[in-house]
């Protein structure tokens, strides 16, 4: 067991650190899972055209990574053998009581649609293929090979309720883990009641920011051109809710300096000292006001071509570096600072271990592995006649 | 504290006993199953009779509200009360995670601020050898002290509290005679109340895989004894007793003192009253 070194006076007990690496990549990926259904709704409900190359590839980015949402809270309990017991008997006091039916409603809920908006390729498959996997397609058909216009008319209404439910949903699934830290009062550093927006927001930029990314690598695997006109759509986005973020964010901070309640000399000591480098340069400075800055330039030159297609990517990167860190510096910033007010502690982040950086990487990328085999299962991509839909 | 100890789950059994008796009369294919049944639960609960068993048979935890008093100015920092609460609870063997704790506020002449120290603190460790037994190094012997004193710490039983309000299974939970305690068997280890605790009263047994508190010695208590710190403290600095009790020692303690408690601002309302602490006391 570590024992964390500390300064100043801290309650003997907060010197284990309770929270590890492992609860800052929980609401890490829950963001990428909102952000990535953000730009899939702005197709499917609110008919942002652009954005169609990348929608589907949206739908399955958020499944991919809504699956592996559970695991690194899995591997940090105690007792990762009876979790089902916040489901079966929820204590509904509790914020964390309610995560496992959120999460299965929304995990159907993202099931249910992208059958929907992939219905017309799996029975073309079913139809034409002979081997294991079109057995495999013909069970996923389940008996419906209708893909007459009026059926895919009714399909479409489908999708495009379940895109409307899945806004709230799953910014609501965000918003929710967002209040697990801001309703504790036991620390100043998360007692925020902006905490939800504030999550919500840099999710939402860290989703679409993941989708940059991984449509121009997609473009660059598969040899096509990347359709500028939807990478602008997408700077656009991220332009839009980054503004918000920084500003939700600056508000909260400032809130908590003003209103200097007890503990604030010790938290100034904090973000002056230890939090100076991940805080305001890595999370504000670097992750978040250059992409900003950058992007405003690219706007405002009109830059196109090569230039925006990498000024954009390059920016995507920085934001999705920014919001890990603004849920490290929530997460492990919040333990350094001691409950006493009167003291700071500091994190060791060991390499290996079920809790350690290893994992963390692991758990952060493994829905990528997942994400990758979907994309053959159900070929996403816009451009491809064959597979074009929705 | 195990699961088995919570009076629901006894009314439950009792019920499943009696639905295994009324199916037994329905016939006798329905009866030979439950036959299977009610033995293993009787065995169960069989052990309550025997004395050893927790909890304590005849306990009506209806018919309490304890409470707890300290006060400060007796309090010499022995620690006598720490050793005792770890080995009576089985509290991991470290200078990092206690049930109960002991801080020393020190203001030495000269200085604005407060020097607060525990038994975490390396010098203390230092001093005491080892991390089995506790003691605070005198390490102002060469110092101008100004103003000193201990301060017993431990979980405050809060009328309402954090700990058991974000609990997602409800494995801890407030007990009718007003001991917040935890079902071992049940919790499944998330340290959220860890996290929702503003005294720092929780820690994580690694071992166990579950949280673990103070539960003023709940085995204890409920068989008519005091919480192990309370019986071993040889200055009378922590008191224990029964608030519905008018003439207890904790009643008297509260009744004759100007008691406060730590961070009322929280909304927690305690259960531990204290005398003799100062402003920085939290």
């Amino acid at each position: 067991m570590h024992f964390a070194p500390y300064t100043g006076w801290v309650y003997p007990n907060e010197t284990v650190f309770e929270w590890s690496v492992l609860i800052a990549v929980y609401p890490y990926i829950t963001g990428l899972v909102a952000g990535a259904f953000t730009v899939s709704s702005l197709y499917q409900v609110f008919g942002f055209e652009r954005l169609r190359p990348v929608a589907h590839l949206a739908l399955l980015t958020s499944l991919s990574f809504m699956v592996f949402v559970p695991t690194p809270l899995l591997l940090h309990l105690g007792h990762p053998e009876r979790a089902f017991n916040a489901t079966i008997t929820p204590h509904l006091t509790s914020a964390m009581a309610m995560f496992g039916f959120f999460a299965s409603f929304y995990v159907a809920l993202l099931i249910v649609e992208g059958w929907f908006a992939n219905r017309p390729f799996i029975v073309e498959q079913a139809q034409t293929r002979t081997d294991l996997l079109g057995r495999f397609y013909r069970l996923l058909t389940l008996g419906s090979y209708d893909v007459s216009p009026h059926t895919m008319h009714f399909d479409k209404k489908w999708i495009f309720a379940l895109a409307v439910i899945g806004i709230p949903a799953a910014h609501g699934l965000h918003g929710y883990v967002g209040f697990m830290y801001g309703s504790l009062k036991s620390r100043e550093w998360w007692s925020s009641d902006l905490m939800p927006v504030i999550f919500l927001f840099s999710a939402i930029i860290s989703g679409v920011a993941l989708l940059v990314v991984l449509y121009v690598a997609s473009c660059k695997l598969r040899r096509i051109p990347v359709d500028a006109a939807c990478v602008k759509g997408l700077a656009y986005t991220i332009w839009a809710f980054i503004m918000v973020a920084i500003v939700l964010e600056a508000l909260a901070f400032a809130n908590l300096v003003y209103k200097g309640r007890e503990g604030i000399d010790t938290i100034l000591q904090y973000v002056t000292g230890p939090l100076l480098v991940p805080y305001f340069l890595l999370q504000f400075a670097i992750g978040m006001v250059l992409p900003l800055l950058w992007l405003s330039y690219m706007i405002w030159r009109g830059t196109t071509g090569k230039a925006l297609i990498v000024g954009v990517t390059v920016c995507a990167c920085l934001v999705l570096f920014s919001v890990f860190m603004m849920r490290w510096n929530v997460v492990i910033g919040g333990q350094e600072i001691s409950k006493t007010g009167k003291g700071l502690l500091s994190y060791h982040m060991p390499f290996w271990g079920k809790e350690g950086a290893l994992m963390a990487i692991l758990l952060t990328t493994a829905p990528l592995g997942l994400l990758y085999v979907l994309t053959r299962l159900f070929p996403p991509w816009a451009d491809d006649a064959a597979h074009a839909h929705g | 504290m195990t699961k088995d100890s919570k009076p629901e789950l006894a009314a439950r059994r009792a019920f499943l006993v009696k639905l295994a008796g009324a199916a037994s009369c329905a016939g006798a294919a329905v009866g030979a199953a439950t036959l299977g049944l009610t033995p293993a639960v009787s065995a169960k609960t069989a052990p309550a009779a025997d004395g050893g068993s927790f909890p304590t048979k005849d306990y009506d935890w209806t018919k309490h509200q304890w409470g707890f008093g300290v006060d400060a100015t007796k309090c010499i920092g022995c620690l006598r009360c720490v050793e005792a609460c770890k080995r009576e609870n089985d509290v991991p063997a470290n200078a990092h995670q206690f049930r109960t704790w002991v801080e020393r506020y020190v203001h030495l002449e000269g200085e604005d601020q407060v020097r607060i120290d525990s038994q975490q603190d390396p010098v203390n460790i230092a001093a005491s050898g080892s991390e089995k037994t506790f003691r605070f190094a005198n390490r102002y012997k060469d110092a101008k002290v100004y103003k000193a004193f201990f301060v017993p710490k431990l979980c405050n039983h809060c009328t309402h509290p954090a700990c058991v309000q974000v609990c997602p299974v409800g494995a801890t939970y407030k007990s009718e005679d007003g001991v917040v305690l935890i079902d071992h068997d049940y919790c499944i280890g998330c340290r959220y109340c860890v996290q929702a605790c503003p005294y720092g009263a929780r820690y994580f047994d690694e071992e166990r895989g579950v949280s673990d508190k103070c539960t003023w010695c709940y085995h204890r208590i409920t068989k008519g004894l005091q919480p192990a710190c309370v019986e071993v403290c040889p200055v009378g600095a922590r008191i224990f007793g029964d608030q519905k009790d008018k003439e207890s020692p904790i009643s008297l303690f509260i009744r004759n003192n100007r008691v406060q408690v730590l961070r009322p601002e929280s909304g927690n309302a305690p259960n531990v009253f204290y005398v003799g602490i100062d402003k920085e006391v939290n």
